[in-house]
């Protein structure tokens, strides 16, 4: 079955969008990388950071949530039908709400108007616009929400009393995770950040400006992650001609990263006055909770794996290993995704936990961090993810030299981020701080020892920017040049597909209650302390 | 119900424990009440200032390294772009020193490149935390969180002597 023309037309203009992104963002990060090795220096007419601000907005906000919806389009238009004409008009919506924002925002960065970073910390100040500008981005998923959750409920009475697709269902748990998490960004923008930027207010609260946005930025990570399972848990086992380990347990998974990924953004705040110790340390707890549906996903994974392998004959306790598709990059990346995500978890846990986060924190480390989660994780899934879903999307196919292509890019990208992430992982530790355009700091002795990671920051970056040139050339071709035909868009059955998926696991009104029961838990009281015991707020700054 | 796989169940019954082990760990050292090695809670401080009238109000109107005790120290510093004062700080090796920190502008980190002191500082609030020097010799004193364009250059020196 075809996807609707209008739909794969709606989805693919996000893909291209994000193909755009990443490689653009690409370019100033591998410039970032340039300057603080300090093998360039930038001309007079722009500085670092505002080509970190960039950077930082593209690929966090740009890239990911345009080939999320992308993603999201295509999979609810396969797995549970054709959008109406409604729905599909929301999703045009949608994109052009994004677009217009992230022109919007690209200007301003680009006028110097807003270097603030993406996480724009007051009572550092930008230009109003910019705040629209978010604001803009995030009304815009809004939409692309609307055109997918109502889909999923339409299928949902067109087929009274059965188990709604995999994929429809968990993207509508990610977009519940994202509309939850949002209200802090939004709160936070329009009730704070707007009226000060247009001088309507004179000061800011700054705690709570901080609060709000690590309500938000925490679950924004999963937000990421979640796509990225969903083309592990349902388009893997069919690439490795395997079936789905567990549907009740993949639904499960997904339900509990949407309760323990919001109340716990005081983990990124632990070195903070202004919050207590012992709500920082309840929401450690909730933060390491969601190790469990971690490992349940690594289990469900990884006995895919093995089935799949001995089915074709693997034998012995690994033997069965040596049988997965190893050339098929369809599988290749999103597996190098899994295996990257061993340490990025690891590192993960590190950052979470008070006394080990008081060393890196604000360090290179957690650099590193994010660039082998999202960088890292996520990006070689989607890449792997385009490499089929372009071709199928444009009625073509991912050709053998494609794949091929496909398979240097996958592994380049892989090698490239790994040098350069553990380079920030390891000077991380030595105190090397994040988000500095040089770190000689007048040649003393403590930062001396830092010269030659900054030297593997730039060799890393290099190979990631050659890396995306080859990602956008086979994309090129995949999408405008390579032979017709029928591309699979690879969906898994079920191991057992008799076993009852419980009707609980889709009673969004229970889920949705326990995860704002939490929330209320976790945040009701810090809140109301840092609202009632405020400081004076602050005027803003523009120190660029 | 769900139906759970035998050897899944061991995996989660296994990660749950050593989770279960590690967040008790963390929570004891974290609330620990003993001085020095025992506890390593976060830098939490509680007390407000306007930011606006930081450097008339005390302890920040004296910024500074001031004795009070035997070889334990208060370490008053004010924080903005692109400076810390004091600068140029010289502690005595093993005194224990209580940090005290705010800004008079935007948010900035107090970190000691290679050691565990390393705390946010955000205007409007207090942040302090306590560091026993044990190692002579030339630290840096580095702000980690972006504050204008001049970022890079906010640092001074500590020296233990």
């Amino acid at each position: 079955m075809k996807i609707n023309q209008l739909d794969a037309r709606l989805s693919l203009v996000h893909f291209y969008v994000a193909f755009g992104s990443i490689l653009f963002a690409g370019l100033l990060g591998l410039v970032q990388t340039l300057v603080r090795s300090e093998l360039i220096t930038l001309p007079s007419w722009i500085n670092y950071y505002q080509i970190l601000t960039g950077h930082g907005v593209v690929m966090a906000l740009v890239f990911t949530t345009y080939f999320i919806f992308g993603f999201f389009y295509a999979s609810v238009a396969k797995s549970a039908g054709e959008f109406t004409n409604r729905q599909r008009k929301a999703g045009w919506i949608g994109f052009w709400l994004l677009t217009i924002g992230l022109v919007l925002a690209a200007v301003m960065i680009a006028l110097n108007e807003a270097t603030v970073l993406y996480t724009f910390y007051a009572p550092l100040q930008a230009s109003p616009f910019f705040y629209i500008a978010l604001a803009l981005i995030i009304i815009g998923t809004y939409f692309g929400a609307y055109a997918v959750i109502s889909r999923y409920r339409l299928w949902k009475k067109e087929h009274p009393g059965e188990k709604t697709p995999l994929l429809a269902y968990m993207a509508v748990a990610t977009l519940v995770l994202w509309l939850i998490a949002t209200i802090g960004v939004v709160a936070a923008v329009l009730f704070q950040f707007l009226p000060w930027a247009f001088g309507w207010t004179d000061t800011i609260n700054v705690a709570l400006t901080r609060t709000l946005f690590w309500y938000f930025g925490h679950p924004l990570v999963y937000f990421w992650l979640l796509p990225a399972y969903m083309a592990w848990y349902v388009m893997v086992p069919k690439i490795i001609g395997g079936k789905i380990f567990s549907d009740q347990l993949a639904r499960f998974s997904f339900v509990l990263f949407i309760l323990f990924s919001i109340p716990v953004g005081f983990h990124h705040q632990l070195l903070e006055s202004g919050i207590s110790e012992g709500w920082k340390f309840f929401q450690v707890i909730l933060t390491f909770a969601v190790i469990l549906p971690s490992l349940m996903t690594a289990f469900a994974l990884f006995s895919t794996f093995e089935i799949a392998g001995r089915q074709k004959g693997g034998k012995g306790l690994f033997g069965w290993f040596k049988k997965l598709p190893w050339g098929d990059v369809r599988f290749l990346a999103p597996f190098l995704g899994m295996l990257i995500f061993i340490p990025a978890g690891a590192g993960g846990i590190i950052n979470a936990s008070h006394q080990l986060n008081q060393i890196v924190h604000n360090t290179v480390w957690v650099t590193g961090h994010f660039h082998i989660t999202v960088g890292g994780t996520v990006a070689v899934t989607f890449f792997g993810i385009s490499y089929w879903i372009i071709p199928h999307l444009k009625g073509r196919i991912l050709t053998k030299k494609m794949n091929k292509i496909g398979i240097y890019q996958t592994v380049l990208w892989a090698v490239g981020m790994g040098i350069m992430s553990s380079a920030m992982h390891i000077s991380g530790l030595l105190g090397n701080p994040r988000r500095t355009q040089v770190t000689s700091y007048n040649g003393h002795e403590v930062a001396s020892s830092w010269g030659a990671y900054e030297m593997a920051h730039a060799v890393g970056g290099s190979l990631l920017v050659i890396s995306l040139v080859l990602f956008v050339i086979v994309l090129i071709n995949l999408a405008f040049f390579a032979p017709k035909g029928n591309e699979e868009f690879p969906i898994a059955e079920e191991l057992n597909p008799t076993q009852q998926t419980p009707n609980w696991l889709e009673n969004w009104k229970l889920w949705i209650g326990i995860v704002f029961a939490l929330i209320f838990i976790a945040y009701t009281l810090p809140i109301i302390d840092i609202i009632n015991n405020s400081p004076p707020g602050s005027s803003g700054f523009k120190y660029w | 119900m769900l139906h759970m796989h035998k050897f899944e169940k061991i995996w989660m019954i296994v990660g749950v424990i050593t989770l279960i082990s590690f967040l008790t760990i963390v929570g004891v050292q974290a609330f620990s009440k003993a001085e020095g090695e025992g506890h390593h809670g976060a830098p939490s401080d509680m007390t407000l200032v306007d930011p606006e009238t930081v450097t008339e109000t005390a302890p920040f109107n004296e910024p500074g390294l001031k004795q009070i005790g035997e070889n334990e120290y208060e370490l008053v510093m004010v924080l903005q772009s692109y400076g810390f004062t004091p600068g140029d700080i010289e502690i005595p090796q093993g005194a224990t020193v209580h940090i005290k920190a705010t800004s008079i502008d935007v948010v900035h980190g107090f970190e000691i490149a290679g050691t565990s002191a390393n705390m946010m500082v955000t205007p409007g609030h207090v942040n302090s935390m306590t560091y026993t020097f044990d190692k002579k010799g030339s630290f840096l004193i580095l702000c980690n969180e972006y504050c204008g364009t001049g970022h890079h250059f906010m640092s001074t020196n500590l020296e233990v002597i």
